[in-house]
């Protein structure tokens, strides 16, 4: 089943108490940033404790993200020297503008790799793009490393780069969103959608989250554990989508049997997109945890 | 035969009744009745008395004596403080108090005990400077810890025989009719104190808001009144109420809530009609929150809520979700004004909460509670009083009473506080024991007394994070390691009774 990422709760990585609670509330990826949440006398400090969180906590299966300060910061490459070696499960980039920034960190991290003597491709990459020329590059930032597993918006610095501001409707984040969700979906990788940062609109929050789960997003960056679960309330699958999923799925083993490619559930033609989408419906139901295995069932 | 006062013949004696006392006047037995028929001040009879230090010589109090005091003030408590300075001015020592708890407004206590004012404490819990000088060895005798329903029970079967009440009232009128939900420190239930009322030799009321004649509803009545003094104010109502609880923003909090919540309607005992008590703190009160989605979704009310109310399970009760709440202790603004307001919102005293002796106390007919625990050990015994560094820092209150009287009884705590574990081989303090906790619930997964079985497989069925207590004490382990152990000296600093009298553990002094 795909892994999914609805949700990546950010944690600053200078919070020990933070670090070590990271994964009780159960994400689906844990972030830990040393970039824009740790002030520049912690750079070092931060990267140190991550290291330490990840050699020697279990995370119990959630998935291990670093955010590593970008290489022109000056502290990117110690940093990549450090996380690698501590081994997450994916670095995240921060402000990529081009195909040549993910080469420049994937030649890092292949070194550190060769010294820690890991196999090359030990941990993913994901890119975060924020900026206009970041996003124009989408496509080429996205098929740049076969480490890349998704690519993200990073919506604050792009919006000012815009010489706009966020607003509660998202219109000047339609093209950027609508332009990663197409590169990520071209190249075959994630995409991720940029944190709301206005925790007492909560309404806010819930239309944002049915916006780019209807523009094709796999899910979003999350600043608070309180986030998590209006995320995975929406993204699960409601009782219709899994009924006619399943029908679509039984239709489609019945047309098998009989050699035919097209068939018919509830009077609507039915062929193989529709057939890839309802697997995706299933597999999410499960993972959500709204539809139980049937196979446990039996067991308990 | 005998001329009684009035000249009639009474005899002396009857066969199967007994000797006869002839009538002597209608005022001579009766001292409190008034004699002046006809005076129109009448209206002003009153038991006020002008000073503190007046009604002490009134009351008789004598060095050696029990004195007693409630802590429905809590940390805004004046009562106590007023009291022991005047008692304290006039030289009389050697007192032991019996006070339902004491609280951070009670650090005072430390120089009486020093002059020896006072020799004796009897308190479900002791909090701040007091508790820490108690546990450096301030005491040459141990104070004795009880739980809410252990003090009812000693004061109704005279194990504890309070001399002196001195009670802290809200409201009241000149005869003695007080409650505690009028007045600038209103402060809610009166359900500690009207054990004191009821019991105590001498009953003194303190008040700042007298009212008029007859103050109904009344929680302490006329009849058990003796004297009533009013001062400047009882209490600050900063530290008597917190502003409305409201459910916490913690995300630790609402995720221990939430699994809590979990527990509850997985357990067997979500069912129309249950009861439930949870405590005050942010993880408890917010289980409410979620608690409310799932009675709604499944159309289930509960018939009583007990406890400890607050703003939270008062909105539950108005918005038609619980039937009927019993209070012995009110713990915000909301739950203040809802005893006033609310018919169903019944005041209960703490004998009928929790007393184990009594014919039938309210905690048997509870079927969940959510407890905490500061400690919590591999046989489930739970510490809710001395802290890791092994200070008294916490009080007893209705845990152990609780615990044992309901159907389920949750304990939900973080596995990790700070540097330490939660759980841990054993607790330093017992004050409810294991074999009286059904569940454990902490933010890195749950585990169940194997004691219940049927409650565990539930549980798993329906999904439920849970492992053996012991597996989640290496889960914490791992990350925080295991804390050396604390030293103590030989002294012991405190009994900690349970609710039957007997001695569950000691509190000895710490090494410093």
């Amino acid at each position: 089943m795909a892994k999914l990422r609805r949700t990546m709760l950010y944690v600053p990585g200078n919070n020990a108490g933070m670090i070590k609670d990271a994964h009780i509330y159960r994400s689906d990826s844990v972030m830990f940033d040393l970039e824009d949440a740790v002030s520049v006398n912690e750079k070092d400090t931060a990267r140190f404790l991550v290291f330490k969180a990840l050699k020697t906590l279990d995370y119990e299966g959630i998935e291990t993200v670093v955010r590593i300060n970008s290489i022109e910061s000056g502290f990117g490459e110690e940093d990549v020297k450090a996380i690698v070696r501590a081994k997450p499960d994916v670095i995240r980039l921060p402000k990529t503008e081009t195909a040549d920034d993910i080469h420049e960190i994937e030649s890092l991290i292949e070194r550190e790799e060769k010294n820690c003597g890991y196999e090359t491709g030990t941990v993913a990459l994901m890119a975060a793009i924020e900026s206009p020329l970041g996003v124009l590059n989408a496509y080429s930032i996205a098929t740049a490393s076969k480490r890349l597993i998704g690519i993200a918006l990073g919506a604050e610095d792009y919006v000012t780069c815009l010489k706009t501001t966020r607003s509660p409707g998202g219109t000047e984040l339609l093209f950027a969103r609508s332009q990663i969700l197409n590169a990520a979906r071209a190249a075959g990788i994630y995409a991720l959608d940029t944190v709301y940062s206005d925790l007492n609109n909560e309404e806010g929050f819930i239309n944002e989250i049915k916006h780019i789960k209807q523009l094709g997003f796999d899910g979003k960056s999350i600043i608070t554990p309180r986030q998590i679960e209006p995320v995975h309330r929406i993204f699960a699958p409601t009782e219709k989508e899994i009924e006619y999923a399943r029908k679509t799925i039984e239709g489609i083993r019945e047309a098998e049997k009989k050699k035919s490619g097209v068939i018919s559930v509830d009077g609507k033609m039915v062929d193989k997109p529709f057939v890839e989408r309802a697997e995706r419906i299933l597999e999410l139901a499960k993972a959500s945890g709204v539809l139980k295995d049937e196979k446990e069932g039996e067991n308990d | 035969m005998t001329e009684n006062e009035l000249g009639r013949m009474i005899p002396k004696k009857i066969d199967h009744i007994g000797k006869l006392l002839p009538f002597e006047g209608a005022y001579s037995h009766t001292p409190l009745v008034k004699k002046e028929k006809g005076n129109r001040e009448l209206p002003k009879l009153n038991k006020l008395i002008n000073s503190i230090e007046e009604v002490i010589v009134k009351t008789g109090l004598k060095d050696g004596m029990t004195i007693s005091f409630h802590h429905h003030f809590r940390n805004g408590d004046k009562i106590l403080p007023m009291v022991m300075n005047v008692i304290s001015e006039m030289g009389i020592k050697d007192l032991t108090i019996a006070a339902s708890s004491l609280t951070s407004a009670h650090s005072g206590l430390v120089e009486h005990i020093k002059k020896g004012t006072v020799k004796r404490l009897i308190t479900s819990g002791i909090r701040g400077r007091l508790a820490e000088e108690i546990s450096n060895g301030l005491m040459d005798i141990p104070v004795l810890i009880h739980s809410h329903g252990g003090r009812a029970r000693g004061i109704e079967t005279g194990q504890i025989k309070i001399d002196v009440a001195f009670l802290g009232v809200p409201s009241c009128d000149v005869y003695g009719n007080a409650n505690g939900y009028t007045g600038k420190s209103a402060c809610g239930s009166l359900g500690y104190a009207r054990v004191d009322a009821a019991y105590a030799e001498k009953v003194v009321l303190i008040t700042d808001n007298i009212v008029e004649y007859p103050n109904t509803p009344f929680s302490i009545h006329q009849d058990q009144v003796d004297a009533i003094v009013v001062v400047d104010e009882v209490g600050d109502p900063e530290g008597i109420s917190t502003d409305a609880v409201r459910i916490t923003k913690n995300p630790r909090d609402l995720l221990l809530a939430e699994l809590v919540s979990e527990v509850v309607i997985n357990s067997g005992y979500f069912e129309p009609g249950f009861s439930i008590q949870t405590g005050s703190g942010g993880a408890s009160v917010a289980t409410t929150r979620f608690l409310r989605q799932h009675m709604e979704n499944r159309d289930i009310k509960a018939s009583w809520a007990l406890g400890g109310i607050s703003g939270p399970m008062v909105k539950l009760h108005e918005d038609g979700f619980i039937n009927r709440l019993l209070d012995v202790q009110s713990f915000d603004t909301e739950a203040i004004r809802s005893i006033g307001a609310n018919r169903y919102h019944s005041e209960i005293d703490a004998s009928y909460y929790a007393n184990p002796l009594n014919k039938g106390c309210a905690v048997n007919k509870l079927n969940v509670v959510i407890l905490s625990a500061l400690e919590i050990d591999t046989n489930f015994n739970v510490n809710v009083i001395t802290g890791s560094d092994g200070v008294i820092r916490g009080a007893s209150g209705g845990h152990s009473d609780t615990a044992i009287g309901s159907g389920l009884s949750i304990i939900v705590a973080p596995l990790i506080r700070g540097r330490t574990s939660t759980v841990i081989d054993s607790v330093q303090t017992v004050i409810t024991p294991g074999s009286t906790v059904d569940v454990l619930v902490t933010d890195r997964g749950i585990a169940v007394n194997p004691r219940r079985e049927e409650i565990k497989a539930r549980f798993m069925k329906a999904g439920l994070p849970v492992y053996s207590i012991t597996d989640l004490k290496e889960k914490a382990e791992k990350i925080v390691g295991k804390p050396d152990p604390i030293k103590f000296r030989k002294k012991i600093v405190g009994l900690v009774e349970y609710r039957d009298g007997t001695i569950i553990d000691v509190i000895r002094q710490v090494e410093n």
